[in-house]
């Protein structure tokens, strides 16, 4: 098992015929992901990677059966592309574009909201790496071979940051079940939190590592969640203990405005709520490992 | 990006928002000129700088004659101004605001922010306007009001009767209030701010409602399609430097340390900031080059670490998944041929055996480091004048 895809999963591209869209849709079929078509609207009709390309969404739903896609659409139109994919009935849709704006993002929630829990599309991202289940499927742009087939579950806002960790797991001889790039925008698809529920419902899933930035409540609120809820360990870590107040480091969310915002903060607040902490960056895969010895 | 006080009133005005009468001025003729053609017998001259707290660092002046004007002009422009939320460097005045002093009874405050947790945009109101919201929360947080934006219908006007009602308003006062908060609203919206202040709202004796302050700060993604919001910039109110990486694509912010960092990816580049405070060291800057680093983008990026002069070492730490090692390689390469501070380079990911290659080629002094740990303890040495 895993979360979110396997080698089962059918998924289509939707920008699938652009340069960016065309060199990763070809690094998951290589991958051994299940893309089944793509979408770029007026060049319906056309083979692209030796798949079919549809006009809508709905069209290559009916067409493939697919359930899940990756969507590299730029800015502007990327709310217009997830909102879409909703309505088509997918289940999933990994958004990598970085550079969207916040109240774009806040219309998609809420436009999600139409459809009852059970049929609601899970959107992860934007401005992220996209998921992986090491040996099964990759939806996005990560480098594949870092990754060995295991039981830690990773969510990360940062996506090299989540490289970084599974790097470090794998010279440990420790593998991964699924990985999850939340992204780092101020208001994104999914949360710490929608992921943690899905780790915890995972058989295979036997530990989970939460990779946590300056900004926002999220990782607060999945600390607590994880507190009441959660029977797997959660290793934590935030980076930024050097980020100084009031000042944008790189993603758009990741700022320090109010209380609790702080690398320090967060990293007590995860502490408190009894998740094992990883000192620093260098330290995850040597934390993961002494979690899961504890077990 | 931010915006002036004087932008943020002309914004607010098209949207309905009541402002004192005013206007920008460059220099002390410009500011009499100004008070002559506003009439009225007391004016407020005001700093124009992109930072909260002027009042309480003497960048807003009260006048009472023409004379006043000149030289409260003649004191303010050109000066450096430091407040409390500008940083001990302050920010340059060159441009100030001349506006019709008007007597007030009350002051409120009113806010609109981005909710991260709800999702939404929240509206918040105060009864003790004047003071910053962080100490109203802190000191009076009963008298702190506030609303959630539904985003598919937007705010609406009882919303906003209500927040001006339990801000203790008469009912001519409660109507004008609504006028302004439904403005602000519909111009943080209509324009994707992510921040509109109005500190403070005041009440006149005759029941006029008037914004005396504003400020507004922009979604940097919506720029594409706000045209007239990116024309505001003033680059003089933004560090040089992160202008300048900004148009290059790259994210920049400059510190006080003495180790250069370029990194890719935000959140990598802020625990590696981290490693090397742990080992010992400071970093200069947070730098992400970004996915799809060209070989041109790491040389500006060596060029904008290097434009910082108490930079000492370099420490390149590159996990590429949609960047490739060896093109890093290349670019790292070039930009250290004619380097004269120790440069550390740590490579990982996507083809970074041929990455490693290209450095090991070149023949140039670069040192290598495996692993993040590796890499900052490196660099810290490097910094201090040590072999590592």
């Amino acid at each position: 098992m895993s979360i979110l895809i396997n080698e089962r999963t059918k998924v289509i591209v939707q920008g699938f015929t652009g340069d960016k869209a065309t060199f990763h849709a070809n690094e998951m079929i290589c991958y051994g992901t299940n893309l089944v078509g793509g979408v770029t609207p007026g060049k319906g009709g056309q083979k692209h990677l030796d798949r079919p390309v549809f006009n809508t969404v709905k069209e290559a739903v009916a067409a493939t059966g697919a359930e899940a896609s990756l969507a590299f659409v730029p800015p502007p139109y990327a709310a217009d592309a997830l909102m879409e994919a909703a309505d088509a009935g997918l289940r999933l849709v990994c958004i990598i574009t970085d550079g969207i704006p916040a109240q774009d993002m806040m219309r998609v929630k809420r436009y999600l909201m139409r459809y009852p829990r059970e049929k609601r599309t899970m959107v992860v991202g934007p401005n992220c790496a996209g998921i992986i289940s090491p040996g099964k499927a990759m939806l996005g742009i990560m480098p594949g071979h870092i990754y060995t087939r295991g039981n830690v579950g990773i969510v990360s806002r940062s996506g090299t940051l989540g490289y970084e960790a599974a790097a470090q797991m794998t010279a440990l001889g420790i593998g991964v079940s699924t990985s999850v790039g939340i992204g780092g925008d101020p208001i994104n698809g999914s949360s710490f939190l929608d992921h943690m529920a899905l780790f915890e419902a995972d058989p295979e899933t036997k530990a989970v590592v939460m990779i946590g930035e300056i900004g926002g409540p999220q990782e607060a609120e999945a600390s607590q969640w994880i507190k009441e809820n959660m029977s797997k360990p959660v290793i934590g870590y935030v980076a930024g203990l050097t980020a100084p107040k009031g000042r944008r480091m790189g993603h758009a969310g990741a700022i320090i405005s109010a209380e609790g915002d702080t690398a320090a903060e967060k990293a007590e607040i995860m502490e408190s709520y009894g998740l094992h902490v990883a000192p620093s960056a260098s330290d995850l895969g040597a934390t993961v490992a002494r979690a899961l010895a504890s077990l | 990006m931010d915006i002036h006080e004087y932008q943020a009133k002309e914004l607010l005005a098209r949207f309905g928002v009541p402002i004192p009468r005013g206007s920008v001025a460059y220099s002390p003729d410009q500011a009499v000129y100004v008070a002559t053609e506003l009439g009225g017998w007391h004016w407020a001259v005001k700093a124009q700088v992109h930072a909260g707290g002027r009042g309480k660092a003497g960048g807003i002046r009260l006048c009472r004659t023409y004379g006043e004007v000149a030289q409260a002009s003649k004191e303010l422009l050109g000066k450096t101004l430091v407040t409390a939320q500008t940083g001990p460097e302050g920010k340059l005045v060159q441009r100030l605001y001349i506006e019709v002093a008007e007597p007030f009874e009350r002051e409120i405050y009113l806010g609109l922010v981005l909710d991260r947790k709800a999702q939404r945009i929240r509206v918040v109101a105060s009864a003790e306007g004047g003071m910053e919201i962080e100490d109203i929360a802190k000191n009076k947080p009963e008298s702190i009001r506030q609303v959630q934006v539904e985003p598919a219908v937007g705010l609406q006007p009882f919303q906003a009767r209500e927040l001006a009602f339990g801000l203790g308003l008469n009912i001519k006062q409660v109507s004008r209030a609504v006028t302004a908060i439904m403005g602000c609203y519909r111009a943080f919206r209509d324009l994707d701010a992510t921040m509109v202040e109005i500190n403070p709202l005041v009440v006149t004796k005759d029941n006029r409602v008037l914004a005396l302050d504003a400020k507004m700060s922009f979604d940097d993604n919506a720029l594409f399609r706000r045209p007239q919001i990116s024309e505001m910039r003033d680059p003089s109110q933004e560090d040089p430097r992160e202008a300048q990486a900004n148009q290059h694509g790259l994210n920049y912010v400059g510190l006080a340390g003495d180790i250069g960092c370029i990194i890719n990816g935000a959140g990598l580049a802020m625990a590696t900031m981290d490693m090397i405070k742990y080992a010992g060291g400071e970093p200069a800057n947070f730098l992400d080059v970004g996915g799809g680093a060209s070989p041109e983008r790491v040389a500006e990026a060596f060029r904008l670490v290097l434009s910082d002069r108490n930079v000492k070492a370099i420490l390149v730490n590159i996990f590429a998944g949609i960047n490739r090692c060896d093109w890093v390689a290349q670019g790292v390469v070039q930009a250290a041929r004619d380097l004269k501070v120790p440069l550390v380079v740590r490579l990982a990911g996507t083809n970074v055996e041929a990455g490693k290659q290209i450095i090991k080629d070149s023949g140039l002094p670069i040192i290598s480091a495996d692993t993040l740990a590796d890499a900052a303890q490196k660099a810290v040495a490097a910094a201090q004048g040590k072999a590592a």
